[in-house]
C-alpha cells in the first residue's frame, strides 16, 4: 500500500492485573490506519474494543496496564513515550470523544472554560483569543448562537449539544487522529445520524483520520473505510468496509450482520447470536468464539486460529479458512466463495 | 434560588417554634418551685409569693410561654437565679468565647481534613492513604476530653510549652482547638476521600486527562471542585457538634465559655442560664444549617440534572 | 438497593427462605466478606467477654481503698497503677468497661427501637402523619451533639439511669430518619403491593416484609450509634453530669484523672484508652458493615 499509515498498532496487549489473576482484555491486537481514513473497531461489549481505544492514549484506569506491543503514531511508539510527551499529544494530535456526553463534561465549568483549557494547554491561547476560537469551534460543530452557548454550563445543554461540544473540544487543536468511542450510543436516533454526519463532514474538511469504536454495524456502514471486528480481546476479521458487508468471513461477523436489519439483502428473520461474550477472566482455550459458533469442531475448541490474509485481501481468524478444518464440507465451500 | 431561600425560611418557623417550646418546658418540667430556689430554702412564704408574682409564675402557662418567646426574641432571658444578674449580660461574653473556639476549631478541621482527605484519595491504597485513614478512625473514636487531657499532660505538664488552661493568648488557643477540631478533621478527611474517589472515577475526569492536562490540574481543577460540594454539608453539621462539643473542651481547659457555663449552672440548678444557653446554641445551629443548605443548593444547581 | 438484591437472589434458589431468614443469611454473607467488619466484630466480642468475665477474674476489689499505695505507677501488683485512693486502676477499668458499654448499648437499644418504630410508621403511612413526625424529628435534631442530653440531664438530674434516658431520646431522630428512608425505598417494591392486594394487614407487612429488608442499615446505624453513645455517656460522666463517683464508669474515672493530672498522669491515660477501644470497635464494625452492604462498592 502506498498510503501513509498514521496509526500502526502491533500485537497490543492490555491487561487488568488484580490481586491474584490477570484479565487479558486486549490480547495481541494489530491493525493499521491509513491517513485520512476511518477504521471501525466493532464488537460487543467486553470484546476489548474500548480498552484498545483507551490504550492508545494511555488513559486506562488503575489496574489496567499495557503489557506489550507497539502503538506507532506518526512513527513514534506511544507506549514507550514519556508522560509529558503523551500529554502533549492528548487533545492536540490525538483527540478522543466518549460515549456518555451527559457525564463527559465537567459540570462545574462552563463550555467555554473547558474548551479554552485545551487551547491554552496546547496552543497557549489566552482568554480572549481562546473564547474567539471557542466560538468558531462551536459554530463549526453546528451549535446555534455559539456566543451565548459558550458561557453556559453543561447541564443547560441537551445530550446532542453536549456531544457537539465534546467534538468541538476534540477538534480544538486540529488533531491528526480522532478516537470516537461509541459517540452516538447514548443519543436519540435522529441525533445519532446528525452526529455521525458531522464527524464525516469534519473528517473530510479537516483531513483527520478517525478510529470509530462501535457495536453498531449501521454506524460502521455509514462512517468507516476499514473494519476490524473484535471478539474476546482479539481481532477476528479485518477488511475494507465494502468487502465486509458483501463477504463477511468470520462466523461472528456473519452473526453480527444477521442480527441487524439490512436493506441490501432480504433476510427473513433477524437472528441474534446465541450465548454471551465470554468473561475476560475465563477465556476459552481455542477460538474465543467456539462456544457460540454454529460450525465449531474439536479443532476450534482446542486450538486458537491465527489471523490470516485471504486471497481477496481480507484477514480472518478462523479455522474454516484453513486446510486443517474438517467440519461440514458445505460450510467450507461457502467459505471459499467468500474469499474470492 | 430566591424561592428556595424563602421556602427554607418558612420551614424554619415550626422548627424554631418547637425548639422554643422544648426549651421553655425545661424550666416547667424541672422539679421544684423556681421561686423557692431563688428565695433560698428558709425564705418566708411572703418572699416566695412576691417572687412568684414578679416572675409571673402564676399566669397561665400559655401566657408564660409567649412572654418567654417575646423576651427571648429581644434577647432578654430574665435574671439568673443564682447571681440575680440579667442572663444576657452573663451570657454574651461567654458566648463569644465559645463561638471563637468553635470557629477556630472548624477552620482547623477543614484545613487538616481536606488536606488529609485529598492526599488519601489521590494515593488510594498507598501507605500514606492507609495511615491517614487509620489516624482518622482513631480521631473519630477518641473521646475529645481525653485527647485534651493527654495534650495538656504532654505539652503543658511534661514539656511546659503551652499553658494548660485559659483562653485568649495564641498559646492558649492551640491545645483547645486541636482537642475540639480533631474529630471534625477526621470526619472531613473521610468524607473528602470518599467524595474525591467518587469524582475521580467520573467520565469528565477521563475527558480532562484526554485533553492532555497535567495530573495536578486534573485533580485540583477538575476533581476537587466537584468533590467539595458534598463536603460542605458535613462542615455545617460539624460546626454544630463543635458548638456542643465545646462543653467538654471548655471543661478540660477551664475556658470561661458558654459550655462551661452550662455545666456549672446545671449543677447549680440555675435554669434561666441553662435555658438561654441551650436555646442560643440550637438557634445558631439551625441557622448555620440553613446557610449550609443554601450554599449546597447554590453549588449543586449546576449538576442537578445528573 | 440491598433489599432489591435480596429480592432478586430469592428467585433463584429452589427453597425460598422467608424474608427474615434471607435477610440474616445475606447479612452474614456480606459480613464475612468484609475484613474490617470482621475485625470490629471480633473486637466487640472480646470486649464483651472482658466486660462479663473480667470482673470475676480480677482478684482485687475495685473499691478497695489503700492510701498506702496511692498514685502508684504500673507495677506487677497494680498493672495499671493506683488512683488517688490507692484503688487498683486495672480492676476499676475492667469493672468500668462493662458499665460504660452497657450504658451505650442499652441506650441505643431503647432509643433505637423507639426510633425504628417512629421511622417505620412515618415511612409506611406517609402523608400528614409523616410530615408531623418529620417536623418533630427536625426539632430534636436542632440540638446538636451532646446538647440535647445536657438539656435533659438538667431536668432529670445526674444519674446512670438518666444518662441512658437522655441518650436514648437523642437516638430517636437518627434512627427514625434512616428507617424512614429505607422504608420508603422498600415500600414501593412490587411484592409489597402484592401483599397488600392479598389483604395482608399493615402490621404483618411491616413486621414480616419491611422490617427484615431494612435490618442491615439499622444494624449499621446501631453499631455507629453505640460508638457515639459511649462517647456521650462518658463525656457526661466526665462533666459530673452522668454516673457519679465512686462508680468506676470510664468517664468518671477520667474525671478523677483530670483532678490529679499533676500528681499521676496514668490515672487519666488508661480509662481514656479503654473508652477509645470500645468506640473504635463499634466504629470499625459499623464502617465495615456499611461498606459491605453498600451496593456501589459491592456490585
Amino acid at each position: 500500500m502506498s498510503e501513509e499509515i498514521i496509526l500502526d498498532i502491533k500485537d497490543l496487549k492490555t491487561s487488568f492485573e488484580l490481586d491474584d489473576f490477570e484479565v487479558k482484555a486486549v490480547d495481541g491486537v494489530s491493525f493499521k490506519l491509513p491517513k485520512g481514513k476511518t477504521i471501525g473497531i466493532v464488537g460487543e461489549s467486553g470484546s476489548g474494543k474500548s480498552i484498545t481505544a483507551l490504550s492508545i492514549l494511555r488513559l486506562l484506569e488503575k489496574p489496567g496496564r499495557i503489557k506489550g506491543g507497539e502503538i506507532n503514531f506518526k512513527g513514534e511508539d506511544l507506549t514507550k513515550m514519556s508522560d509529558k510527551r503523551i500529554r502533549d499529544i492528548r487533545g492536540n494530535e490525538i483527540s478522543m470523544i466518549f460515549q456518555e456526553p451527559m457525564t463527559s463534561l465537567n459540570p462545574v465549568y462552563t463550555v467555554g472554560q473547558q474548551i479554552r483549557e485545551t487551547l491554552k494547554v496546547h496552543q497557549g491561547l489566552g482568554k480572549e483569543s481562546g473564547t474567539k476560537k471557542g466560538v468558531e469551534l462551536l459554530k463549526l460543530v453546528g451549535i446555534p448562537s455559539p456566543e451565548q452557548r459558550i458561557n453556559q454550563y453543561p447541564h443547560e445543554l441537551s445530550g446532542g449539544m453536549r456531544q457537539r461540544v465534546m467534538i468541538a473540544m476534540a477538534l480544538a487543536c486540529n488533531p491528526d487522529l480522532l478516537i470516537a468511542d461509541e459517540p452516538t450510543t447514548a443519543l436519540d436516533v435522529t441525533i445519532q445520524a446528525q452526529i455521525l454526519e458531522l464527524i464525516n463532514d469534519l473528517q473530510k474538511d479537516l483531513g483527520m483520520s478517525v478510529l470509530m469504536i462501535t457495536h453498531d454495524m449501521g454506524v460502521v456502514a455509514e462512517t468507516c473505510d476499514y473494519v476490524a471486528v473484535m471478539y474476546g480481546g482479539k481481532v477476528v476479521e479485518y477488511q475494507d468496509v465494502k468487502s465486509l458487508f458483501k463477504n463477511p468471513k468470520h462466523p461472528y461477523t456473519v452473526g453480527l450482520l444477521n442480527s441487524i436489519p439490512r436493506h441490501d439483502i432480504d433476510v427473513e428473520e433477524l437472528e441474534p447470536i446465541k450465548g454471551n461474550v465470554p468473561n475476560a477472566s475465563e477465556m476459552p482455550k481455542g477460538c474465543r468464539f467456539a462456544p457460540r459458533c454454529p460450525f465449531a469442531t474439536d479443532l476450534c475448541v482446542e486450538e486458537l486460529p491465527t489471523l490470516d490474509e485471504q486471497s481477496d485481501g481480507g484477514e480472518v481468524r478462523c479455522w474454516i479458512y484453513t486446510d486443517r478444518w474438517n467440519g461440514d464440507p458445505e460450510v467450507k465451500v461457502n467459505a471459499k466463495e467468500r474469499t474470492t | 434560588m430566591f424561592q428556595f431561600i424563602v421556602r427554607r425560611l418558612i420551614q424554619l418557623i415550626p422548627v424554631l417554634l418547637g425548639v422554643t417550646i422544648l426549651v421553655f418546658s425545661l424550666m416547667h418540667l424541672s422539679p421544684g418551685n423556681p421561686a423557692h430556689i431563688i428565695a433560698g430554702e428558709n425564705a418566708p412564704a411572703s418572699t416566695v409569693e412576691q417572687i412568684e408574682n414578679r416572675l409571673g409564675l402564676n399566669d397561665p402557662i400559655i401566657t408564660q410561654y409567649f412572654r418567654f418567646v417575646k423576651d427571648a426574641a429581644l434577647l432578654d432571658f430574665g435574671n439568673s437565679w443564682r447571681t440575680s444578674l440579667p442572663v444576657s449580660s452573663e451570657l454574651w461574653p461567654k458566648f463569644w468565647v465559645t463561638f471563637e473556639l468553635s470557629i477556630y476549631s472548624t477552620i482547623f478541621s477543614i484545613f487538616l481534613g481536606l488536606f488529609a482527605g485529598i492526599i488519601s484519595a489521590v494515593r488510594q491504597y498507598s501507605f500514606a492513604d492507609i495511615s491517614i485513614m487509620l489516624v482518622a478512625l482513631f480521631g473519630l473514636s477518641m473521646p475529645n476530653f481525653w485527647l485534651g487531657l493527654m495534650l495538656m499532660q504532654w505539652f503543658s505538664i511534661q514539656l511546659g510549652w503551652l499553658p494548660p488552661t485559659g483562653w485568649g493568648t495564641p498559646q492558649q488557643i492551640i491545645l483547645p482547638v486541636i482537642t475540639l477540631g480533631t474529630m471534625g478533621a477526621a470526619v472531613i478527611a473521610r468524607m473528602t476521600r470518599s467524595s474525591m474517589l467518587d469524582v475521580i472515577s467520573q467520565d469528565y475526569i477521563r475527558t480532562a486527562r484526554a485533553k492532555g492536562l497535567k495530573e495536578k490540574v486534573v485533580i485540583y481543577r477538575h476533581a476537587l471542585k466537584n468533590a467539595l460540594i458534598p463536603v460542605v454539608t458535613v462542615v455545617g453539621l460539624q460546626f454544630g457538634s463543635l458548638l456542643a462539643g465545646s462543653v467538654l473542651t471548655e471543661s478540660v481547659f477551664a475556658i470561661n465559655g458558654m459550655g462551661k457555663l452550662i455545666v456549672d449552672r446545671i449543677l447549680a440548678r440555675d435554669f434561666p442560664v441553662v435555658q438561654a444557653s441551650v436555646l442560643i446554641i440550637a438557634v445558631v445551629f439551625v441557622f448555620v444549617n440553613l446557610i449550609v443548605d443554601i450554599s449546597y443548593k447554590f453549588l449543586n444547581k449546576r449538576i442537578k440534572l445528573d | 438497593m440491598s433489599a432489591e438484591q435480596a429480592n432478586s437472589t430469592a428467585l433463584k434458589p429452589k427453597k425460598v427462605d422467608g424474608p427474615l431468614k434471607r435477610s440474616i443469611k445475606d447479612f452474614y454473607k456480606k459480613l464475612a466478606k468484609n475484613k474490617s467488619a470482621l475485625v470490629g466484630g471480633y473486637l466487640i466480642i472480646f470486649l464483651f467477654i472482658v466486660a462479663i468475665v473480667g470482673p470475676f477474674l480480677t482478684t482485687q476489689d475495685p473499691d478497695f481503698i489503700d492510701y498506702g499505695v496511692k498514685f502508684e505507677g504500673p507495677s506487677a501488683e497494680h498493672w495499671l497503677g493506683t488512683d488517688h485512693h490507692g484503688r487498683d486502676m486495672f480492676t476499676r477499668i475492667i469493672h468500668g468497661l462493662g458499665i460504660t458499654m452497657s450504658i451505650g448499648i442499652i441506650a441505643t437499644i431503647i432509643g433505637g427501637i423507639a426510633g425504628v418504630i417512629t421511622g417505620l410508621i412515618s415511612g409506611y403511612y406517609g402523608g400528614k402523619l409523616d410530615a408531623v413526625i418529620m417536623r418533630l424529628i427536625d426539632i430534636l435534631l436542632a440540638f446538636p451533639g451532646i446538647l440535647l442530653a445536657l438539656a435533659l440531664i438538667s431536668i432529670l438530674g445526674a444519674s446512670l439511669q438518666n444518662v441512658m434516658i437522655a441518650i436514648s431520646i437523642f437516638a430517636i431522630p437518627t434512627f427514625a430518619r434512616i428507617v424512614r428512608g429505607s422504608t420508603l425505598s422498600v415500600k414501593n417494591l412490587e411484592y409489597i403491593d402484592a401483599m397488600k392486594a392479598l389483604g395482608a394487614s399493615d402490621f404483618r407487612i411491616i413486621c414480616k416484609h419491611i422490617l427484615p429488608n431494612i435490618l442491615s442499615p439499622i444494624i449499621v446505624q446501631a453499631s455507629l450509634f453505640i460508638a457515639s453513645a459511649v462517647l456521650s455517656a462518658s463525656g457526661l460522666s466526665f462533666l459530673g453530669l452522668g454516673v457519679q463517683p465512686p462508680s468506676p464508669e470510664l468517664g468518671a474515672l477520667l474525671s478523677d484523672g483530670r483532678d490529679f493530672m499533676w500528681d499521676a498522669g496514668h490515672i487519666a491515660l488508661y480509662p481514656g484508652l479503654a473508652i477509645m477501644l470500645i468506640v473504635l470497635a463499634f466504629n470499625i464494625f459499623g464502617d465495615g458493615l456499611r461498606d459491605a452492604l453498600d451496593p456501589k462498592i459491592n456490585k
